[in-house]
């Protein structure tokens, strides 16, 4: 297999966090180094349990398959294995397979000689989900507030725990979050929309270039955020609504128990008019 | 200058933004939790409390001390006073005690004088006479005829009065407030919704969720049984009213919605808590309070008593539950003061009256769910 030009550079020793030169080797393409063993280690093992607990379910529908926290009598504690114990364990190997993932990002970012801003971003990503299955539920008082993991039985759970809060749209960082979402994706359409324009010109012309771009954007909306910001931009927004997102579910239970739209009391209640 | 204006305006902005920041986060609570599990693990159907509200919430709904029983022998009250309409089989020992009782529910403060001439206690002259003599045969009511809602547990004039001589948590039609010239209903107000209205806990929905569903009987099952749009005509706006009696009845019993719901399906019985069947009787019941006993005294009432358009104050689940699960927490009362359990007049008609279950499965499953369950 022949090397993209940037391998070359890719593939040298070191930069590793731990276990020092032992599993720095690549198989094939692929990069294995200590977390690339404990990924697969914890992919491998959480999946397993999956599909033991799809057994044990008894229901092989896909949308179906549903392996459901422990009850909340059971608290922070472990519970038995065919009564959330289960998704306790494949909980630990999720948490262990995400964050084995991203160190292996570090590791291959610190090879490259370039900023962390991969693992960085995938670190948002993984805090969104500790939120739910460690965070909250430890400042709850009980696993059993964790989401199951299945198609359907998670979205069960994400609509009821909406509904503990009467009307989730009142909540405000929920409203950061979705904010957010919309942003990233109307700038990515924008942005997509640019680029494939630029890179697409009418048969006989040359390929636009970034200048061209920049232009384009100028006047229509009277700036251009340049090629390196859009970049810069699209990180902040993206991590913007992921990192929302974990603190409007944190805040809902474990900082708030009634309905949301009563939580803006403070502004009904601002001395201007109240 | 121009930069001493950047400057002010710089310290205005950080000023305001503290303080709107300061008020935003003392609103929330510390965590300090009680959750009650109402479902199979991992469904999220669960009702959450905040410990120091549950128990400011304790100690407001207790039930006061009951006087000894008075013996049922001697002669009777209707015997011996004139003008007692209702409950003249008493013995004049009950009868003592009830009146006294009702005086500590109700009036403590204003005493006997609050429904009674103290010249001549028989006389109807005052309106407070004929309201209670019309809430005494509605507690009864009540007992007798509602228990698929109010059970064995059952209600007294305590339950709603709580010792004030108009309980705390009743309504009135609304019909928005006026514009400042005050003749015209404001332009904001013309949809009935968007303010923030106490009765939908603050949400922007209908302000007034009372007057169509628990004074008239408009349906309040807007979901459709179908998964592409097709033969459901209700619309956004009457779900968004339901949205708000749902939100007034999750305050007033101080609950969420999977209380009785599981949100992925509302309207399914088969998938619905038992507390769903209850509430179900629950709307019937405060439609046919409303209705037969509460309009009723339309005539009775003083001007004072009534609401902006001149109607009869009414009553709601509010009025009895007053932010708990179970009104009291489920303490009954009414075993003490069994006079107030007789049969009514309207017998069990309600219950073959007014609802046509979606099928005969749901039927079948809403008997199934029908038992007591706590």
């Amino acid at each position: 297999m022949a090397m993209l030009t940037y391998e070359e550079k890719y593939r040298v020793r070191g930069g590793t966090l731990v276990g020092g030169d032992l599993f720095d080797f690549w198989l094939g393409p692929f990069y294995v180094g200590f977390f690339g063993v404990t990924t697969i280690f914890f992919s491998a093992l959480g999946t397993a349990l999956i599909l033991y607990g799809a057994a044990l379910g008894g229901d092989w529908n896909v949308w179906r398959i549903n392996i459901a926290p422990p009850d909340l009598s059971y608290g922070l504690g472990f519970a038995p294995l065919k009564e959330g114990g289960l998704w306790q364990v494949i909980t630990i190997c999720a948490i262990g397979a995400f964050v084995s993932w991203a160190l292996r990002q570090v590791e291959i970012t610190r090879k490259l000689g370039m900023g962390y801003h991969v693992p960085f971003a995938f670190g948002v990503a993984i805090f969104a989900y500790v939120s739910l299955v460690v965070i909250r539920p430890v400042l709850m008082g009980a696993w059993g507030h964790g989401f199951p993991y299945g198609i359907l039985s998670h979205l069960d759970w994400v609509s009821n725990t909406g509904y503990q809060y009467l009307h989730f749209h009142y909540n405000p960082a929920h409203m950061l979050a979705v904010t957010f979402f919309f942003t990233t994706t109307l700038s990515l359409s924008l942005h997509g929309a640019l680029v494939l324009s630029a890179a697409n010109p009418p048969k006989g012309q040359a390929v636009k270039t970034a200048e061209h771009e920049n232009t384009f954007f100028r006047d229509t909306i009277g700036w251009s955020i340049g090629t390196l910001g859009i970049h810069r931009l699209g990180l902040f927004l993206a991590l913007s609504a992921g990192f929302w997102s974990a603190v409007c579910i944190i805040i809902s239970g474990p900082f708030w128990t009634r309905g949301w739209p009563e939580w803006w009391g403070w502004w009904l209640n601002l001395p201007i008019w109240k | 200058m121009i930069s001493g204006v950047k400057l002010g305006l710089g310290l205005v902005g950080a000023v305001g933004a503290t303080l709107l920041g300061i008020a935003m986060l003392s609103q929330f609570q510390a965590p300090s939790l009680e959750i009650v599990q109402r479902g199979y693990r991992g469904t999220a159907m669960q009702v959450n409390y905040n410990e120091k509200q549950l128990a400011s919430y304790l100690a407001e709904n207790k039930v006061p001390a009951s006087l000894p029983q008075a013996p049922a022998a001697g002669p009777k009250a209707g015997a011996v006073y004139k003008n007692v309409q209702v409950l003249g089989d008493l013995s004049v020992g009950q009868f003592t005690r009830l009146m006294v009782s009702i005086t500590s529910w109700v009036s403590p403060k204003q005493g006997c004088a609050y429904c009674h001439n103290t010249a001549n206690m028989a006389e109807d002259s005052l309106y407070t006479k004929i309201v209670s003599r019309r809430m005494f045969q509605m507690t009864q009511h009540i007992n007798a005829d509602w228990q698929p809602h109010v059970q064995g547990t059952g209600v007294t004039c305590y339950t709603c009065h709580r010792g004030n001589p108009v309980p705390n948590n009743i309504w009135f039609n609304d019909p928005g407030p006026r514009s400042p010239s005050g003749g015209m209903i404001s332009a904001g107000a013309s949809t009935g919704q968007n303010l923030a209205a106490a009765s939908t806990r603050y949400a922007s929905l209908p302000y007034d969720p009372f007057t169509p569903f628990l004074e008239g009987d408009h349906s309040i099952r807007v979901q459709g049984d179908e998964a592409l749009p097709g033969s459901n005509r209700h619309s956004i706006k009457e779900a968004e009213w339901t949205f708000s009696l749902m939100n007034y009845f999750g305050n007033s019993l101080g609950v969420n919605c999977t209380y009785c719901h599981n949100s992925r399906a509302f309207s399914d019985w088969s998938q619905s808590t038992p507390a769903k069947v209850t509430a179900w009787h629950g709307i019937q019941m405060t439609r046919d309070l409303n209705g037969d006993y509460l309009k009723q005294l339309a005539n009775a009432w003083p001007v004072n008593r009534l609401g902006p358009t001149g109607d009869s104050p009414k009553l709601a689940c509010a009025t009895c539950h007053q932010g708990v699960y179970k009104p009291l927490y489920g303490v009954s009362m009414l075993k003490d003061f069994p006079e107030l359990a007789r049969p009514g007049a309207a017998g069990l008609a309600y219950l073959n009256a007014s609802w046509t279950p979606a099928s005969p499965m749901d039927q079948e499953k809403v008997g199934e769910q029908g038992k007591p369950s706590n």
